[in-house]
């Protein structure tokens, strides 16, 4: 007697999202970027299609950032130069995800909305990439920067982070006036998730247009609650909920490097932990390949050694295993 | 588990259209699909009603004017499967329901395999010639032969919405609990699970309140594993109540615009 088989059967998929336009597209990208597109759960190919692989975004900033000597190997010349640094980063990853950290008005020299886009426009200009652009994290400087960037980037089918609950509708106008992208941050709460999404809906965005960030947390500060959130939004997704269908950013790279452990020095380091520079790499891929499980579309990534095994891990993930 | 609501009001039995059938008049069918069709609605039913000359012309002309206006699934409701078919034809697609077969031989040997060559679902009642059965027991025992027949013919389980039978609480008040454990029976028959669905109106026929009795009802049914009903869907407050139902079974996730969420799928 033949066995059948039992798969599970879904109605829904994840939303399909494009970043990035090349030229017949109106842009001056390289190539695009597929994001979505799931009709089943993580890497389970044989119950349903997965058509766009899982993308890695490379982290840069327009500042120097404070981070751990171990990235110094890659990035000490370019520190200072952000062009020549996202020309780095489009070689590790698939997206450059341009942080404007400079722009923060508590800072002495903060940037302004102008000097945000000039910069933009310049790395539109010397990369291939589609590209991110995260704005400094308040609400009003987030407005008045991505506003800028939004036109100075026309054309090019960029996202815009990050719109929030309280502070969506600014970001989302920039980025409906310009074609853009744009990121949607809920803070680890599967209902504001659900909520923002028809909010930003609402105001106009259509549904392949929105990227979700659910603040996932880093390896051992929280991820398996990321994870429980992300499962559960990706069900709810295959089920047929629409607003919980957008492909999902996870910040690996930034949470990760939050903690103690990826940082501490060897002479501070507890028995047992490594080489801090093994284990800084280790800890980021740890937790991008843990939110790749929970149904990640989207990974942003800090080391490019990181980068480097989560693109392996990715590789040996996708083998079919279909039957 | 999302829920299936299916517009009651294209029937010829409503005045309106009633008099559109007779004269073959889009109008006032096609401003019902829209309606519903905004409303959420998951299906819409199409009953030529009794005055229709013509019912297999009838049927045909209804389905294609529906289709024009609205991309929802029709429900064909008919006793004349000849106009079911004709309906099936003019459609042309997957994805219709075949409203309605009982537990009766000479009919599942006429409808389940043209649901089967057609792809559609079938509302399948409770019921055989000796009448609707009072006890839970023997509607889920009629429902256990709708689904082996299903089997039979292969219409996939889930393409199966049986319809336990609820009849008015003003006259036939012990049914309503009959029903509600007949429809927690349904649901642990087989692997997919069929559809469940009720004519709900019918709960409340010739009660002074008839909105509050079905609105009542339907959350209670929700509850026992229903799916689907044949309602008004325009009935605002039920539409409410059914979403919230829903929502607090955690079939969709909460966020504050649930209600409105749910009109849109």
């Amino acid at each position: 007697m033949p066995v059948d088989i039992i798969k599970e059967k879904f109605t829904g998929k994840v939303q399909e999202v494009v970043l990035g336009a090349t030229k017949e597209q109106g842009g001056t990208r390289a190539y695009t970027v597929k994001l979505g597109g799931s009709s089943t759960l993580p890497f389970l190919q044989f119950e349903g299609e997965i058509p766009n692989r899982p993308s890695i975004a490379i982290e840069i900033w327009d500042i120097k950032p404070d981070w751990s000597p171990s990235f110094d190997e890659y990035y000490a010349d370019v520190w200072d130069d952000p062009v020549a640094w996202a020309k780095k980063a489009e070689e590790y990853g698939d997206i450059i995800y341009l942080r404007l950290r400079g722009a923060d008005p508590e800072l002495e020299n903060s940037k302004s909305a102008d000097e945000c886009a000039k910069l933009v426009k310049k790395i539109l200009e010397n990369t291939g990439a589609p590209l991110i652009v995260e704005g400094p994290g308040f609400p009003d400087k987030d407005n008045e920067v991505l506003q800028a960037v939004a036109e100075a980037a026309a054309g090019e089918n960029i996202a815009l982070g990050v719109a929030e609950k309280d502070n969506y509708r600014s970001i989302a106008a920039a980025a409906m006036m310009g074609k853009h992208c744009i990121i949607g941050r809920s803070p680890v709460d599967i209902n504001i998730m659900k909520q923002l999404n028809i909010m930003i809906t609402e105001m106009g965005v259509p549904g392949d247009k929105i990227i979700s960030d659910p603040l996932t947390g880093g390896l051992g500060y929280g991820i398996e609650y990321s994870y429980s959130i992300m499962e559960r939004a990706r069900w709810g997704a295959l089920i047929g909920d629409k607003m919980m269908a957008l492909p999902v950013i996870c910040l690996a790279g930034p949470e990760a490097w939050r903690a103690k452990e990826p940082n501490a020095a060897n002479e501070d380091a507890g028995p047992g932990w490594g080489d801090q520079k093994e284990r800084g790499v280790i800890w980021e891929a740890m937790t991008a390949a843990a939110l790749l499980q929970a149904g990640g579309d989207l990974i942003l990534i800090r080391h490019p050694a990181a980068a480097q095994l989560i693109k392996k891990h990715l590789d040996a993930l996708l083998v079919s295993n279909k039957y | 588990m999302a829920f299936y609501m299916i517009g009651e009001r294209i029937n010829g039995m409503f005045k309106d259209i009633g008099e559109a059938v007779a004269k073959f008049d889009p109008k006032p069918i096609q401003e019902w699909a829209i309606k519903q069709t905004q409303a959420g609605a998951a299906y819409l039913d199409l009953n030529v009603g009794p005055t229709a000359a013509d019912r297999l012309k009838s049927m045909e002309w209804m389905a294609k004017i529906i289709s024009e206006v609205s991309d929802v699934p029709i429900a064909l409701d008919s006793t004349n499967y000849d106009a079911i078919e004709a309906g099936l034809i003019a459609i042309g697609k997957p994805g219709a329901l075949i409203n309605s077969c009982p537990n009766e031989r000479a009919k599942i040997e006429r409808v389940f395999p043209m649901a089967a060559k057609y792809g559609a679902g079938i509302v399948a009642l409770t019921m055989d010639k000796s009448g609707i059965p009072l006890n839970a027991d023997a509607r889920v025992a009629h429902a256990m032969e709708l689904v082996a027949a299903a089997d039979e013919f292969g219409v996939p389980t889930d393409s199966l919405f049986i319809d336990p039978l609820i009849l008015p609480c003003n006259v036939a008040q012990p049914h309503a609990p009959e029903v509600l454990e007949a429809l927690r029976q349904i649901r642990t028959l087989c692997d997919p699970a069929p559809h469940t669905t009720l004519g709900l109106s019918n709960v409340s026929q010739n009660t002074p309140d008839r909105s509050l009795v079905n609105r009542t009802y339907v959350v209670m049914a929700i509850c026992a594993g229903l799916d689907s009903a044949i309602i008004d869907v325009n009935d605002e407050t039920m539409v409410e109540a059914i979403a919230t139902a829903d929502m607090l079974l955690n079939h969709a996730i909460y966020c504050d615009s649930y209600v409105k969420v749910f009109k849109q799928r």
